[in-house]
């Protein structure tokens, strides 16, 4: 006898992919285990402080960062903008921040907020005239502007130059450092799954996939593409001024390659598009690097190897194979 | 009696031309097109039929010539403002978003503000105004088709689609780039009458098409273009027995 592996979905969607019938506490519980338990575990895990320790816990705020960047660039992807300088937001919210709060002495409360909106607005000032490129052509421009801005800054010797700004307020205490990052987050996180859902969200989707089509449905492509690059603007630029405040200092290495790189990496190997994925991404890799620095200059070895192994063997991203399994279930049937 | 005929203008086609590095696609095309008409183009292969439209729809800028919708120069601008004024377009190659279910597809152009307009400065409820749409072109409103992924529908759905998507900006002129293209005898048959009732509530239809047949039956009028210059206008059945229009599709014997 012959057994074959038959998969199936679980039978709670209606007719399309975001309809579910649910007629049961049990189907609700399937629905929300996996939407509750990253907030539970994100919400947990500062409390744990005694447990792991102030160092894993310093890792998970610095996840958050990465996470949030991550989110950043995925909204961006979503709209068929491929970035390759999330750098770009991460150091103009954070430069922005440093240079409010070293010249006016602003505290920490107004310069993030105006850090990160002031952040993300100069960026889309910026990339307003390439929002006509596409694919390589749009990359390649990310991934200048955060070199050109920091030789930009070396040479002319502005907001610090070389030096940077330095002795700038703290953070008012650790709940602070760890508990904001965390709910900026799951509030990009969720927010941005809402979004691109929405009807707003379906013409951001349209544009990627075919931009001739929704221009010649009376929409002007390019305000939508400002707008989203403003929203994921945001998110980075957020990053860039938590940062600040948490260093208490910011210079040219707000702008390095580190944090166009590490977003990219989560959103690939988690998953693009859903933005669950490069969330997933960033929570499995920054750890990951953080527990090789026991190897040393082994450490950028083991972890590009695992890395390559792990975009090779899931090449539609964690996220999207682990939701597959979740709904599908597997038996094996009789073929003879 | 002529003051009123110029008002029946929707378009105004003037000595529009266009070269791709030296090829000359569009040369010094002109004609009228009445409110309410159903305009047939025709022409072999590469005769410029496509940049035709999309010099009408702004997706390429004309080197010389005019284009005038409703008294208006729409030339050159954006091809989102040209839609806007009520000028829907579909394409000769059907790219829907993939990664959307059919209704989900329309809800783009029901998002636009000329839809807002037009609808009282209320949206509504677009998923709801989506289905009815895609019933309006054939798709079965109680199955699961309107809900399906765009990249798992035939092509006869997908070109019905691209029509929906045309049809949700509520259009003056709707210009079709080969819609019956790659449609099987029978889907062709189930779109025809939708056409024509289009046409029958007063919307002026260009149609690029050839499947000369099927338009020469609903079509009021038809040009002819070869190698970009415009080589007939006239009735449908003066087509077939027009000279230069036979010379264009068979080949003439003075050129090889």
């Amino acid at each position: 006898m012959k057994f074959r592996k038959e998969r199936l979905d679980r039978g709670i969607k209606a007719r399309c992919e975001d309809i579910f019938a649910l007629s049961s506490y049990r189907e609700i519980l399937y629905l929300m285990f996996p939407r509750v338990l990253p907030v539970l575990v994100l919400l947990i895990l500062p409390l744990l402080k005694g447990v792991i320790g102030l160092y894993w816990e310093k890792v998970l705020m610095n996840t958050c960062i990465i996470a949030l960047l991550a989110l950043s660039w995925d909204l961006m992807a979503s709209v068929g903008l491929i970035s390759l300088g999330q750098a770009l937001f991460f150091g103009a919210g954070a430069y922005i921040t440093g240079f409010l709060n070293y010249t006016f002495k602003l505290p920490p409360i107004l310069t993030i907020p105006l850090g990160t909106l002031g952040g993300a607005f100069f960026c889309t000032l910026l990339l307003l005239p390439v929002l006509r490129l596409r694919g390589v052509y749009f990359a390649i421009v990310t991934l200048t502007l955060p070199l050109l801005l920091a030789r930009f800054i070396e040479t002319t010797k502005i907001l610090g130059g070389t030096e940077g700004m330095s002795a700038l307020s703290p953070l008012p205490n650790i709940w602070v450092e760890l508990y904001v990052p965390v709910f900026a987050l799951l509030i990009c996180l969720f927010g941005f799954r809402r979004l691109i859902n929405e009807d707003y969200g379906l013409v951001l989707q349209g544009i990627r996939d075919n931009d001739r089509a929704v221009m010649s449905g009376a929409i002007n492509i390019y305000w939508f593409k400002a707008q989203a690059i403003f929203i994921a603007g945001v998110a980075g630029a957020f990053a860039g001024a938590f940062m600040t405040h948490y260093s208490q200092v910011v210079g040219m290495a707000a702008f390095a390659m580190d944090y166009s790189i590490l977003p990219l990496t989560s959103a690939v190997l988690g998953g693009v598009g859903t933005f669950a994925g490069p969330t997933i991404g960033a929570f499995i890799l920054n750890p990951l690097s953080e527990s090789l620095r026991a190897f040393g200059s082994w450490r950028v070895v083991f972890y590009s190897a695992i890395l390559i192994i792990c975009v090779v063997g899931l090449p539609e991203g964690v996220f999207h194979y682990i939701r597959r399994k979740y709904h599908q279930f597997e038996r094996m049937v009789d073929v003879g | 009696m002529l003051d009123k005929m110029e008002d029946k203008t929707l378009l105004k086609v003037e000595g529009l031309t266009k070269n791709f590095g030296g090829v000359a696609a569009i040369v010094k095309v002109s004609f009228e097109l009445q409110e309410g008409e159903l305009l047939g183009i025709i022409g072999p292969n590469g005769s410029g039929k496509t940049t035709l439209v999309n010099l009408l729809t702004g997706f390429v800028r004309p080197d010389s010539g005019k284009v005038i919708y409703r008294g208006r120069g729409i030339t050159g601008k954006m091809p989102y403002k040209i839609a806007e004024l009520g000028i829907a377009r579909t394409f000769q190659m059907v790219k829907p978003f993939y990664q959307l279910s059919a209704f989900k597809n329309l809800i783009i152009p029901l998002y636009s503000s000329r839809v807002k307009k037009l609808r009282g400065g209320k949206y509504g409820d677009r998923d709801d105004v989506a289905i009815d749409l895609l019933e309006d072109v054939g798709f079965e409103r109680d199955s699961f088709v309107p809900y399906k992924v765009a990249s798992s529908l035939p092509h006869g759905y997908l070109k019905r689609l691209e029509l929906a998507r045309c049809l949700a900006l509520r259009p003056d002129l709707l210009i079709l780039d080969e819609l019956f293209s790659g449609m099987s005898m029978s889907e062709v048959a189930s779109t025809l009458p939708i056409i024509e009732k289009l046409n029958a509530e007063g919307l002026t239809i260009i149609m690029v098409e050839h499947r000369l047949k099927e338009l020469f039956r609903i079509a009021h009028r038809v040009i002819a273009l070869n190698f970009g210059a415009k080589i007939a206008d006239g009735l449908p059945r003066e087509m077939m027995e027009n000279e230069a229009v036979k010379a264009a599709y068979l080949g003439s014997e003075d050129e090889d």
